[in-house]
């Protein structure tokens, strides 16, 4: 089993010297956030991170949360730990301070993010989900509900979950059925919801479930959808808990992985009717909905580079250890570890440069955001705020999908052990596998990059990217030496390529939709492959111009030889993508369903 | 009772050492580095005891480059209230740490000194007690537990044999060994506020002492490298080989 340490050093030169830091603390919003500041909050969360949640990984995976009697048990530790989440006051990082939160942007908050999911994603689930209500609650919840709900929430206190699924509504959320009839002050509402991460468990005395619901009149479809609040206890106006409110865990899922944390199948209404506040106004409960889920989508592209670091620090290990064979050409002498033998190696660094281009890639959309958020210049908000858009999908799509290859490379590099559960090689496989699906599909996230982010905009955001991309070379010192030169070219090459399918995409769009989504996965793949590599050729070029200075050599040297891994042996798949974009979409809509 | 606990920044444990290609010493130079284990042990206790009301105020000191600043911040987040750094880019001894530390003894007068039993990247196991000789003070080493009652505290040390009670007067140096506690995670809030105490930088010049190491180091070096192990038949031929091979008994 390995231990988990946080890739600190990569962390830093990402939010640093490729992201820039400095262009954040540089905002009046966040003067407070110096460089030795994230230093230190970095560091003691990562030992939080190794010393308390990694070591429970395992067990959660194989003991899982149990249901009992309506009540979910967590798992082996999870309790515990969880109190010494709130007390550290983990769950405030990125919360306002009015709330008694420490307002971090969220150039910091990601990394730690990173940190809680990989040592244990099951766990990280449910501060995030908290995460998700509270950012739903500040942006519309009234005054009231503010202040009943938003210390408590902030602190960790009191969990939060979101209630969108039904069993007939899942992508398709305008099949929602449950209902909410008012009464007084409040709803009455009726329903099942599916689906739910930790929807109910024991870690807390309250949970606030934002449920999705119908009102009597509502129109049909995704118009007439409402959000309410709907607490596991009501919340008297002291604060203090009252009547257990009726909403009832009646099952919870088994799962193909992140089996610690409960996925709950929630029933509410087996009388009167669970008792529901809501939300802003009548029938805008998607809109709302979606101003969360960008961000929780976000979440999830970092849960794909999370557990792509940790498989990869697994793998590592195991190949720095695990004794088999000579080295090629030695026909005597001492066996060698498996790292020895390259086609170990290049797996190594295939796992090792995709995690770093990913972890790229997901704190540049965090800086952006950030940037959208607190910039004082009103159009560096909106360019800022139309590139996080952009990038969400790709984030949440590309990730996720290449932590799932990720993490199956480490089960390959296990050989045999990798397929046996007692390595552990294969839990990170298996919880990844939930990411390339939940919070939108990558089919989802790809509809929302043809359709919303390129589509409709005719490309203007994607060619003003593509457009910086581009300029690759300029305000970089010293990039023009042989180091860098093939993560240089590959990527001009490729950034052209993505233009052409770019374009293809624009012009195709408003004529023929079902030829643009046929191929709009790997579309989406395309702009996660050159962004990545785009990035990787950027950080080259930082780090070797930091060759000269007085830093780790080392870490520099090996930065320059992984973006020069991903342009030879990443990237140039970006050129098979342009042509199934381009070319591919008349097979795909040629096989009738009978053929199938 | 105002507490001082002086604290080293070394090479993070979890790090492997390597020495240096010219045998001058350990290589530090882009290696990460942490507080020193006993250390944070004996910062543990005396905000422990701060917490119980038997401290009023905790001022942690080190000695060493200027990035001991990051060290003597995490010990600010811990829970201490101020810190001084007394700024050295050579090599400090044990006995010149020992002479700082009283001159920061005689000018904070606090009613007891904690320390960490021993470094970990050196070893020697000695500043304190050449503290309490240079202080003319009582001295309670590897302690595992202590109660401080008015003018005496009451201690276990950990000793060879098992474990030793006794009972120094105050004000003592007492040095911290593995089992006195087990260090908290610091908490977010402390580390925003950390930011924010204050944190003295003084040179050893201010203090009146001369940190000229008095010892020479020779050469270090690896241990040398395992090799094998072999399969004996029986006890005999253990026995033989520790007596002619090994010439151990």
């Amino acid at each position: 089993m390995s231990i988990y340490t946080a890739p600190l050093q990569d962390m830093q030169f990402v939010i640093k010297d490729l992201v820039g830091l400095a262009d954040i603390t540089a905002m009046p919003d966040c003067a407070e956030v110096t460089e030795d500041l994230v230093d230190a909050v970095l560091l003691e969360a990562g030992k939080f991170a190794a010393g308390v949640l990694d070591p429970l990984n395992r067990a959660g995976d194989k003991e899982g949360a149990k249901l009992a009697d309506s009540k979910v048990t967590s798992s082996p530790g999870f309790k515990a730990a969880y109190r010494q989440f709130v007390a550290a006051g983990w769950n405030g990082l990125s919360g306002e301070r009015d709330f008694g939160g420490q307002s971090l942007p969220h150039v910091v908050s990601m990394p730690v993010q990173e940190m809680w999911s990989s040592a244990n994603m099951a766990f990280c689930l449910c501060p995030m989900l908290t995460s998700g209500v509270l950012e739903a609650l500040k942006l519309q919840g009234s005054p009231q509900q503010k202040a009943k709900y938003l210390h408590k929430l902030t602190a960790g206190e009191w969990t939060g979950t979101m209630n969108l699924t039904e069993p007939q509504a899942g992508s398709d959320l305008s099949a929602v059925r449950t209902r909410a009839v008012p009464e007084g002050e409040h709803y009455r509402l009726h329903g099942t919801k599916i689906f739910i991460t930790w929807g109910e468990h024991d870690m807390v005395d309250n949970i606030i479930h934002l449920v999705l619901a119908r009102t009597p009149d509502a129109p049909a479809g995704v118009k007439g959808i409402s959000l309410f609040i709907v607490p596991k206890f009501l919340v008297n106006d002291d604060g203090s808990l009252g009547e257990r409110n009726e909403v009832k865990c009646v099952s919870i899922e088994h799962k193909m992985g992140i089996n610690a944390s409960p996925t709950c199948v929630l029933a509410y209404g087996d009388g009167k009717g669970a008792t529901g506040y809501l939300v802003g106004e009548e029938n805008r409960g998607l809109e709302y909905m979606f101003i969360m889920m960008n961000q929780a989508r976000l979440g999830v592209g970092l849960e794909g580079v999370a557990l792509a670091e940790r498989a990869y620090q697994h793998a590592r290990d195991y190949a720095k250890t695990r004794v088999q064979g000579r080295a090629i050409g030695q026909k005597s002498g001492d066996r060698v570890t498996i790292i020895h033998h390259p086609d170990v190696k290049r797996m190594l660094l295939l796992m090792k440069a995709q995690t770093e281009a990913m972890r790229a890639l997901a704190y540049t959309a965090s800086a952006a955001l950030d940037k959208a958020n607190h910039h004082p210049d009103d159009k560096e908000r909106r360019k800022n705020q139309a590139l996080v858009d952009f990038l969400i999908p790709v984030v949440k799509g590309w990730c996720t999908e290449q932590c799932v290859e990720v993490a199956s490379i480490g089960v390959q590099i296990h050989g045999g052990m990798g397929f046996i559960e007692e390595t552990g090689a294969a839990q990170y496989l298996r919880d990844a596998r939930i990411t390339t699906i939940y919070e939108g599909t990558t089919g989802i996230q790809a509809a929302d990059l043809v359709g919303r982010k390129v589509g409709y905009e005719k490309g203007a955001t994607a060619f003003a990217i593509i457009d910086s991309m581009r300029k690759l070379d300029s305000g970089i010192v010293a990039a023009n030496n042989e180091q860098t030169r093939v993560a240089r070219e590959n990527f001009q090459q490729a950034v052209e390529g993505l233009a052409v399918a770019t374009q293809w995409v624009v012009d195709n769009f408003p004529k023929d939709p079902n030829a643009v989504a046929a191929v709009s996965v790997p579309f989406l793949n395309l702009w996660g492959i050159v962004a990545g590599g785009w990035l990787m050729a950027r950080a080259a070029m930082i780090a070797n111009g930091k060759l000269t200075g007085g830093g780790d050599l080392n870490f520099y040297h090996s930065k320059i030889i992984t973006a020069r891994f991903y342009a030879e042996h990443i990237l140039p798949q970006s050129a098979g993508l342009v042509r199934t974009v381009t070319d591919g979409s008349s097979s795909v809509l040629a096989l009738t369903e009978a053929q199938f | 009772m105002k507490v001082l606990v002086a604290i080293k920044r070394v090479v993070d444990p979890n790090i492997k050492v390597r020495v240096k290609a010219d045998g001058t010493g350990v290589e530090t130079a882009n290696v990460k580095m942490a507080m020193n284990p006993f250390c944070e042990i004996a910062v543990e206790q005396a905000v422990r005891m701060k917490e119980a009301g038997t401290v009023t105020e905790i001022v942690v000191v080190s000695i060493g480059v200027p990035q001991c600043q990051e060290t003597l911040r995490t010990a600010l987040a811990m829970g201490a209230d101020r810190a001084i750094l007394v700024e050295v880019a050579t090599e400090v001894q044990p006995l010149a740490v020992a002479k700082l530390l009283k001159a920061l003894v005689d000018r904070e007068q606090p009613g007891l000194v904690l320390m960490g039993k021993q470094a970990i990247d050196d070893d020697c196991n000695q500043s304190g007690q050449m503290l309490a000789g240079l202080l003319g003070w009582p001295q309670a080493t590897f302690i595992s537990k202590i109660v401080v009652a008015g003018d005496h505290a009451d201690i276990t040390r950990e000793v060879d044999g098992g474990l030793e009670n006794i009972t120094v007067k105050m004000p003592a140096v007492v040095t911290a060994d593995l089992r006195l506690n087990e260090p908290r995670y610091v908490t977010l809030p402390n580390i925003m506020k950390s930011k924010k105490k204050p944190l003295e930088n003084i040179k050893p010049d201010a203090l009146g002492v001369d940190v000229t190491p008095r010892l020479t180091t020779l050469k270090f070096e690896e241990p040398p490298k395992r090799g094998a192990g072999v399969k004996l038949a029986d006890v005999a031929e253990l026995v033989n080989k520790l007596k002619n091979e090994a010439k151990v008994i």
